[in-house]
């Protein structure tokens, strides 16, 4: 999956909405074993519609390298205003290979004053982090990164 | 003769002997702390993002409960545990004079519980139980870990570091071959660690949750295909006591956040 | 027993920015693991986590199994009056739990 340069993941967004893949989706979405970058696009449609998503204005602040992947901290962080008119609705969070893509959803108002929220998330393996912000004026824009997930060493039964 | 025979002894001592290394000069002793990366260290420091400071929370509010027929509270004989506490987990396991042996934080609170509070005993890893051990634990934060002076405790240590260096289960491993011996190095991704127990009961994201130093101890021992002892086991409380008085000095940072 | 540790600001200025952070005990069991024995360990999770200042709400998530154990928010207000912060969990197997912080604005 190419996603260093990004024009190309723009493309790879905006293709994902075609009937056809949301067609396929749904007959993976009954085995959910392990997320899919196919399934990464059908949950981002799920949100974003039809809309282009626009790289940018996203800050996604992810260690390159957790040592565990059972709880990676996360600061999702937009550049807007945060006026009345022209601020942040939602944060969306995915992944692309974790058993679901959905990490979760984050719903502001313009009284948050900044538009940044941070969590721990788990990242089953290495893997791409997509955010994406709504913005009042319904344009859509994200950033997304790669990590690395080392595997503990030592591990005990479930 | 006589010689020869006390020399053949020491050359089979030191053929069987199954470590190659010394003990980590006191200098040299670090923190696991010290090998997290800085996403790791962020969430021990801050009090905030800490999630071992749940269970210190809970600790704080069962300290002040009274669970049993007797009617007492923690707080009923020790009073206000930011000033009785301090510096008790640091000398822990402890010379039970009554008992005859030493005894872990954990044991010592279901002591208390059975003996003044008539309250029944608290599972090792049970949430009531590292609550309140973490509450104690955490008034020692800070300070060096100063192990119990009871000169009956000597045979208790020595076993530990027997149990220590002698190598078990199916990989044939000692403690030692790891964390005496290999410390600077990693396992896969992972650090290996000097196995300092300065920050018990810790939050380790491996876990998912808080646990306790003997939870630790059988996690390395399955890791190693050996039988681990049982939660409270002599053995189990005897290494505890040894890597104690191996980290003497260090300073105590429950609850400690490791991966 | 279950807790939560929130983090505001006692004080602040009409019109600062302020964080506000929030963890809460929960296992958010996946749904996804298995027991030794190869039994599926049943999905247990928040799933909502809803922050109101003063009655209207200022801040809310929607919370899947990849949220880790314990969960922990950490995000933003502006501080207009003085008041009460009112934080709710909610999710799997009618867990609820609540929490609150006061404010004092000058």
């Amino acid at each position: 999956m190419p996603n260093q340069d990004p024009s190309a993941r723009r493309n790879f967004l905006k293709v994902a909405g075609s009937a056809a893949i949301l067609g396929a989706m749904s007959r993976v979405m009954l085995r959910p074993a392990e997320a899919t970058p196919a399934m990464l696009n059908f949950a981002i449609r799920n949100i974003v519609g039809e809309a282009q998503v626009q790289t940018g204005r996203v800050k996604l602040d992810i260690p390159p390298l957790v040592e565990n992947g059972n709880a990676v901290p996360v600061t999702v962080s937009v550049a807007s205003p945060m006026t009345a008119d022209d601020y942040v609705k939602s944060i969306h969070v995915f992944n692309e290979k974790n058993p679901q893509p959905y990490i979760g959803n984050f719903y502001l108002t313009p009284a948050s004053g900044r538009a940044q929220v941070s969590t721990r998330i788990r990242l089953a393996d290495s893997q791409k982090v997509v955010a994406i912000a709504q913005m009042s004026d319904g344009s859509f824009w994200s950033a997304s990164v790669d990590v690395v997930v080392t595997l503990a060493a030592c591990t005990e039964e479930l | 003769m006589k010689r020869a025979c006390a020399m053949l002894v020491a050359a089979l001592l030191v053929a069987a002997a199954p470590l190659r290394a010394a003990e980590i000069p006191p200098d040299q002793r670090r923190s696991g702390y010290s090998f997290m990366g800085p996403d790791s260290k962020a969430m021990q420091d801050d009090d905030t993002a800490n999630p071992g400071m749940l269970w210190v929370l809970d600790g704080e509010a069962l300290w002040n409960k009274r669970p049993g027929a007797a009617n007492n509270a923690c707080a009923d004989c020790h009073g206000d545990a930011r000033a009785s506490m301090k510096g008790v987990a640091a000398r822990y396991p402890a010379f039970d004079k009554a008992l005859g042996r030493p005894v872990d934080l954990e044991q010592r609170i279901n002591l208390c519980r059975a003996q003044h509070q008539q309250a029944p005993a608290l599972d090792y890893e049970s949430h009531d139980l590292l609550a309140l051990s973490a509450f104690i634990a955490n008034q020692s934060r800070g300070m060096p870990i100063t192990p119990d002076g009871d000169s009956q405790l000597a045979p208790f240590i020595a076993r530990g570091h027997e149990l220590f260096m002698q190598r078990q289960g199916q990989l044939n491993l000692a403690c030692a071959n790891c964390h005496d011996d290999n410390w600077d190095k990693r396992l896969a991704g992972a650090a290996i660690t000097q196995g300092q127990p300065t920050g018990y009961p810790m939050y380790r994201l491996e876990w998912q949750t808080l646990g306790s130093l003997q939870r630790r101890l059988r996690g390395c021992m399955t890791g190693i295909r050996a039988q681990a002892y049982n939660y409270g086991a002599p053995e189990l409380v005897e290494l505890e006591l040894y890597l104690m008085s191996r980290a003497a000095g260090m300073p105590i940072e429950t609850p400690a956040v490791r991966p | 027993m279950a807790s939560a540790l929130i983090n505001v600001p006692k004080r602040a200025k009409r019109g600062d920015i302020i964080e506000i952070r929030a963890l809460t005990s929960h296992i958010m069991e996946t749904g996804y693991r298995r027991k030794a024995s190869g039994e599926i360990v049943p999905r247990d999770i928040i799933t909502s986590f809803t922050c109101r200042f003063n009655g209207q709400e200022i801040f809310r998530a929607d919370l899947f199994p990849a949220i880790a154990a314990n969960p922990y928010f950490s995000f933003f207000t502006t501080a207009r009056e003085s008041g009460r912060f009112e934080f709710e969990w909610t999710g799997d197997n009618g867990f609820s739990q609540t929490a609150s912080a006061a404010i004092t604005v000058e």
